[in-house]
């Protein structure tokens, strides 16, 4: 809220002090009112004087109207101004614009030749002296407006606009009532509140006579007050210091019963309506809109309204959404003379219910739905009345209309110690008593077990010490937050100053550390980042089109994604069931800047729904904690979300540079990224080819990890990317990516116990070569693991390690048939090995790859 | 050879007359002198004083003399031995001495080659960033706590305070997920904040719990330099007997020295978040001028905007409203809380300005990184 300061200081007695505005922003924002800027306004203005216009000329031959004014500021000088505005005659008192004076924005004044005359300054409109926006025409002043006098003076145009963010839980914040309130308690000064102002003592008299009204719905509107004020002049203007402090407040000047239902919202924080008394037909009902109802508002849009809205109708049907915008029919207009002022309290949720359902965001809706001040619609109402029939000329009718529903009173019981438990000092009694007293708050003191009638205390926070004194706070009208002690606590604690609650040395928590999983998530990426992929953070946002470029069947779970309702783009409504197409995106945005050879990595969560589809969660109740069946239901409603890993790459793998050529990324690269993070895991795993989107289908390998009891779970795939997919991308021929299921990992790693040591054996090693040829079709895995399997049944003997150093095809092996060539390490723990103990082992190795898959030696490679 | 009680003639081991010793001695000094490098410096040690050096098998002769003969023998071909060991040894510190200054220099390579054969790879600096946040956390003795990003309201808003319609629900624009029914509200969102994890913690550990929770969250803001629909944030959780706010402001104060320096200042104001009650945020000292752009003559801070103080996190007490929606006894167990933007740490401390950095992708920006922010 925007709110000029000389405001404030009507009704906070701050006096010299508000010239040190930046202190008043610091202790307002220290308070909870959060001062964004602080604008110094009408200082950049000079040599603006109050002149009398003594003739005017029209200048016919353009094509617009202009005229030759004869103007003087009583110096005795005349001067003549051109002016193209009309709204006003001879006679007319106008701020001029002497040549030398500046105008807002740094604009100079000069005299300058215009029309074929020279024009010796200016007359200013309102937008040119930055108090609103009518460029329509010239500010004409009251003609009792003192000649050459400093017009910025005379206007009070000095001054400083504060921009306060009100939190959404400050409604009594949307007004200089409630704001001057705060600045007051900052300096410790008297404070006058608005809302009483010129009241009088009949405010509550309520009239047969006045508009008739009536309540249908408590639950929408619980007060509902009209008064009536006729004869008002629909010309007569509103007065420079209003419209001034209404522009600076960001407010437009519309009427003059517009203006004054504006200037008290803003004073008091009460919406206000005026409605033309012709327009009206018949007694006014608030209830909730029925169905197949529409109403035009103020903005011209024919809205349908809903059952739940809550309406101001009269006989003829709706005629304003309550609290939120009036309807165009009852509009006041340029000749409404007779008006009903209506002032309300709707209810908060609805209010706000309404706003959002209509998407109409009101000043009036921004206040009900914050809360407004329940209990001051009487005297907002008379302030409106009386204000309109001193400025317009009109007549107050005597009394008024006052529909209304009881309201509870709310009381909050609290142990008087409360605050200082909450803030860990100790204010005392006597500051917890000011500081409550100066929001506004009634406090009764009791000790604990009675309250303050002597009754039987049911409170919510009573504490170990039976003989605490208990304070039981009524908080006043305009404090429709404070409900619970820890609001009271609030109060006292932010009026006190956060900067005197004390600081204490952190806890030490019995923390254990970080889990298994946790580390492993950083392992996994560190180790990515070591082979060379680049972590990135792609969007999660997909769509069915990404489904389609990876060439996923019309049943693929990955289909089967979670829909935003409201997404940002509608060209992206559906969570990423999968990482890769915000990864080949990022990939391709790379490229696209030059990169060559990119290698990617992300971790990152994706969202499948259960072939069930969409579910809904139901909204739990929040005075109690949750049963073990609600929060089943919630988990049942929420998707699968595991956090995937996925890597892709583009270009050379290793780069070409001065030390020769490079190597293209392959299969093999995407398929050892998957290794990588495997093996941080220490989950034992198993490669294996499959068919697989979006892989190629030759170049797809699927990784199995041993989970539970040793069963084989599919953790993802990698390998090249189908050609189909590197095109719908737009990526380069032979792109390769993987993508593994880190949630499958991590509950297979979770049953790993820790590592057991291993012996070492400072024996020699021996060595064996072999080349086995097997059919081409056999996976090289499944070679490697028979000759560990069968090594191993050599007692005594260890096969260290197993390397593939040769794949050969070709007519020396056969058709359909390739060579393997393999080092065999063994190692005794206890003795070298001899040559026969070696070869026998040898041989054991061999044999098993001959039994499993048909491999025979090749010719030669049995010497060793 | 003979064996050394063999009767012998003297006259017949010619080997050992002097002139034959003389010559063995000057042969070998010759090829010595004559080694132009360390290997024929080898080839002449092995011929003149190796197992099989004329030298060598003079000296084993010298047990065939008779006694008598022996001792003159033994000196002169001693003498001879030890001439040439030393001749050997002082060439051989002449040849690597040369060998150091001549082929050394000549084997000399261009050091600053670049052997850069794998593209650098890099984490994302939200990823290291966050590691490092929480590790501060973890050192004070926090658990990680984590939650769904695709949440049900209740966790997201109900239970931590958030009335429903109230204002304070649509000061976070919120991305709803699609239920069963176009229609309906399926009561899922995507989180607008970290908080619900509170609440997850609450309902799953026991008490006293001290959880942080780092994670990505979502809000319907378009894409521009400091808005992104996806954002991450961090955010602790205490709840045990007796937390007061002098806690909350004593965890503030130990993570922000921690992560940004020793001797820091923390600030709180007044703030509304209606998980906590009394709600604040906080400003630290700038860490760059440490206010000295706020004096006068002091130079200008970009960091802080000459302002003195960063705003880096919110922060609270716990509402006691949030406790009882999680079957917590208020009366007993108070708690805080603050959180803070990890993109927002970014900014402060490496100098982010445009948050799209962080989700495009472009491998400049996280290899600026390397692995560790
Ligand atoms: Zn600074």
């Amino acid at each position: 809220m925007r709110v000029p300061l000389s405001w404030l200081a009507e009704y906070a007695a701050i006096g010299a002090a508000a010239a040190d505005v930046q202190e008043v922003a610091r202790r307002l924002t220290a308070c909870g009112l959060e001062i964004e800027s602080v604008e110094p306004v009408g200082h950049d203005i000079s040599g603006v004087l109050i002149a009398e216009v003594l003739e005017v000329a029209e200048l016919t031959e353009f094509r617009k109207p202009v005229r030759y004014c004869q103007v003087s500021t009583g110096d005795g000088v005349d001067r003549h101004v051109i002016c193209g505005a009309t709204n006003f005659t001879a006679g007319a008192r106008v701020p001029l614009a002497l040549p030398g004076a500046v105008l807002p924005g740094g604009f100079e004044i000069g005299a300058r030749k215009t029309y074929g005359k020279v024009s010796e300054g200016m007359i200013c409109s309102a937008a040119e002296l930055a108090i609103g926006d009518d460029h329509s025409g010239i500010l004409v002043l009251a003609a009792d407006a003192p000649l050459g006098a400093d017009f910025v003076e005379y206007a009070g145009l000095r001054d400083h606009v504060l921009d306060v963010n009100v939190t959404p839980d400050k409604g009594f914040a949307m007004s200089v009532r409630g704001i001057a309130r705060e600045l007051a308690i900052a300096y410790g000064v008297p404070y006058t509140d608005p809302a009483d102002a010129g009241i009088t003592a009949d405010v509550g008299e309520v009239s047969a006579d006045s508009y008739p009204a009536s309540i249908e719905d408590p639950s929408g509107c619980d007060r509902f007050v009209l008064r009536e004020v006729h004869g008002v002049d629909p010309a007569a203007a509103t007065p420079l210091p209003m419209r001034v402090r209404l522009a600076r407040s960001g407010q437009r000047c519309v009427s003059l019963a517009v203006d004054v239902t504006n200037y008290l919202m803003l004073e008091l924080g009460q919406p206000m309506h005026a409605f033309d008394r012709d327009r009206l037909s018949g007694p006014i009902v608030v209830r909730r809109a029925r169905p197949g109802e529409q109403l035009e508002t103020l903005d011209h849009v024919l809205r349908t309204l809903d059952p739940e809205d809550i309406l101001i109708t009269d006989s003829s049907g709706p005629i304003s959404l309550a609290g939120t915008m009036g309807g165009l029919a009852t509009e006041v207009s340029e000749s409404s003379r007779d008006l009903v002022i209506e002032a309300a309290h709707f209810s908060a949720r609805g209010t706000a219910r309404m706003s959002r359902r209509h998407r109409l965001f009101s000043e009036a809706s921004a206040r009900f739905e914050r809360g407004v001040d329940p209990d001051l619609q009487l005297r907002a109402s008379q302030r409106a009345a009386v204000l309109l029939a001193e400025l317009g000329g009109g007549m107050v009718l005597p009394g008024c209309t006052h529909a209304f529903a009881p309201m509870p009173q709310i009381t909050i019981t609290m142990e008087a110690d409360y605050p200082d438990r909450v803030a860990g000092t100790g204010y005392g009694l006597d500051t917890v008593r000011l500081r409550l007293g100066q929001v506004g708050c009634t406090i009764a003191e009791s000790t604990a077990g009675q309250d303050a009638d002597g009754h039987q205390a049911r409170h919510e926070h009573h504490r170990h010490d039976t003989s605490a004194t208990m304070l039981t706070v009524t908080p006043p009208s305009w404090r429709t937050d404070l409900t619970d002690p820890a609001d009271l606590a609030e109060e006292v604690i932010r009026l006190e100053g956060y900067e005197k609650v004390p600081v204490r040395a952190a806890r030490a928590a019995a923390g254990r550390g970080l889990t298994g999983r946790q580390r492993l998530r950083r392992s996994a990426g560190r180790s990515l980042a070591d082979a060379g992929y680049v972590e990135v953070i792609s969007s999660p946002f997909s769509a069915a089109a990404d489904f389609d470029r990876l060439q996923l069947a019309a049943d693929d779970a990955r289909r089967r994604a979670v829909t935003v309702a409201n997404p940002l783009s509608d060209d992206e409504p559906l969570m990423r069931t999968t990482l890769l197409p915000g990864l080949l995106r990022v990939l391709s945005r790379n490229l696209g800047r030059g990169f060559a050879d990119v290698a990617l990595f992300e971790l990152g969560t994706v969202f499948r729904l259960g072939p069930q589809g969409a579910r809904t969660a139901p909204i739990l109740p929040v005075d109690r904690g949750p049963t073990a069946a609600e929060l089943a239901e919630l988990a049942a409603a929420l998707p699968d979300q595991p956090l995937r890993v996925a890597a892709v790459l583009a270009g050379d793998r290793d780069l070409a540079g001065w030390w020769g050529q490079g190597r293209q990324a392959g299969w093999q690269d995407a398929i050892e990224a998957a290794r990588t993070v495997l093996r941080v895991s220490r989950v034992p795993f198993e490669v294996g080819a499959d068919q697989h989107e979006p892989w190629h289908p030759g170049r797809c390998a699927a990784v199995y990890v041993t989970a539970e009891a040793g069963r084989p779970r599919l953790a993802g795939h990698a390998g090249e990317l189908h050609p189909r997919v590197i095109s719908a991308f737009g990526l380069p021929a032979r792109t390769c990516a993987m993508e593994l299921d880190m949630s499958v990992i991590e509950t297979a790693a979770g049953s790993l116990g820790p590592v057991q040591a291993p012996a070492i054996s400072a024996f020699p090693v021996a060595t064996q070569d072999v080349a086995l040829v097997v059919a081409r079709a056999v996976p090289a895995s499944e070679v490697e693991t028979a000759l560990t399997a069968g090594a191993a049944g050599v007692a005594d003997i260890a096969l260290e390690s197993v390397s593939l150093f040769d794949v050969y095809t070709g007519d020396q092996v056969g058709e359909g048939r390739k060579s393997l060539a393999y080092t065999l390490r063994f190692r005794a723990d206890d003795r070298t090995l001899t040559a026969d103990e070696t070869t026998a082992a040898r041989d054991a190795a061999v044999a098993e790859a001959a039994r499993r898959t048909g491999a025979v030696l090749r010719d030669g490679s049995n010497s060793s | 050879m003979s064996a050394p009680n063999k009767a012998y003639d003297p006259v017949e081991v010619a080997a050992l007359a002097p002139a034959a010793v003389d010559r063995m001695r000057a042969d070998a000094l010759a090829a010595i002198a004559a080694a132009a490098d360390l290997d024929e410096l080898k080839a002449a040690r092995l011929a003149h004083a190796g197992d099989r050096a004329p030298i060598t098998l003079a000296n084993a002769e010298i047990g065939a003399l008779p006694p008598a003969a022996r001792a003159e023998a033994g000196k002169r071909v001693g003498t001879a031995r030890s001439a040439i060991r030393a001749a050997l040894a002082s060439r051989q510190e002449e040849l690597a001495a040369e060998r150091d200054s001549r082929v050394l220099v000549e084997e000399t390579v261009d050091v600053t080659l670049p052997w850069d054969r794998t593209p650098a790879g890099a984490r994302h600096p939200v990823s290291s960033i966050a590691d490092r946040l929480v590790d501060v956390f973890v050192g004070m003795g926090y658990e990680v706590a984590e939650g769904p990003e695709v949440e049900a309201e209740w966790y997201n808003f109900d239970a931590l305070n958030f009335p429903p319609d109230h204002p304070a629900r649509e000061m976070q624009d919120t991305f709803f997920v699609a239920g069963p029914k176009p229609a309906e509200r399926s009561g899922v969102v995507l989180r607008t904040h970290t908080s619900p994890v509170q609440i997850r913690a609450m309902l799953t550990r026991p008490l006293p719990l001290y959880v942080v929770s780092p994670g990505k969250c979502y809000r319907s803001d378009a894409l521009d330099a400091t808005h992104s629909p996806v954002f991450h944030q961090i955010e602790c959780l205490a709840v045990d007997e007796g937390l007061t706010m002098a806690d909350l402001r004593g965890a503030i104060s130990a993570f922000v020295e921690a992560m940004f320096g020793e001797g820091l200042r923390t600030r709180l104001r007044p703030d509304f978040f209606p998980f906590t009650e009394p709600s604040a945020d906080v400003s630290m000292e700038c860490h760059v001028c440490r206010g000295a752009s706020t004096r006068p003559g002091g130079a200008p801070c970009r960091v802080c905007r000459s302002q003195g103080w960063i705003e880096i996190a919110g922060c609270g007490m716990v509402n006691p409203r949030v406790l009882v929606a999680c079957g917590i006894d208020p009366d007993r167990y108070s708690g805080f809380a603050f959180g803070l933007g990890i993109e927002r740490s970014l900014m402060i401390r490496h100098g982010v300005t445009d948050i799209r950095d962080t989700l495009e992708g472009d491998v400049r920006f996280s290899r600026a990184f390397g692995v560790e922010a």
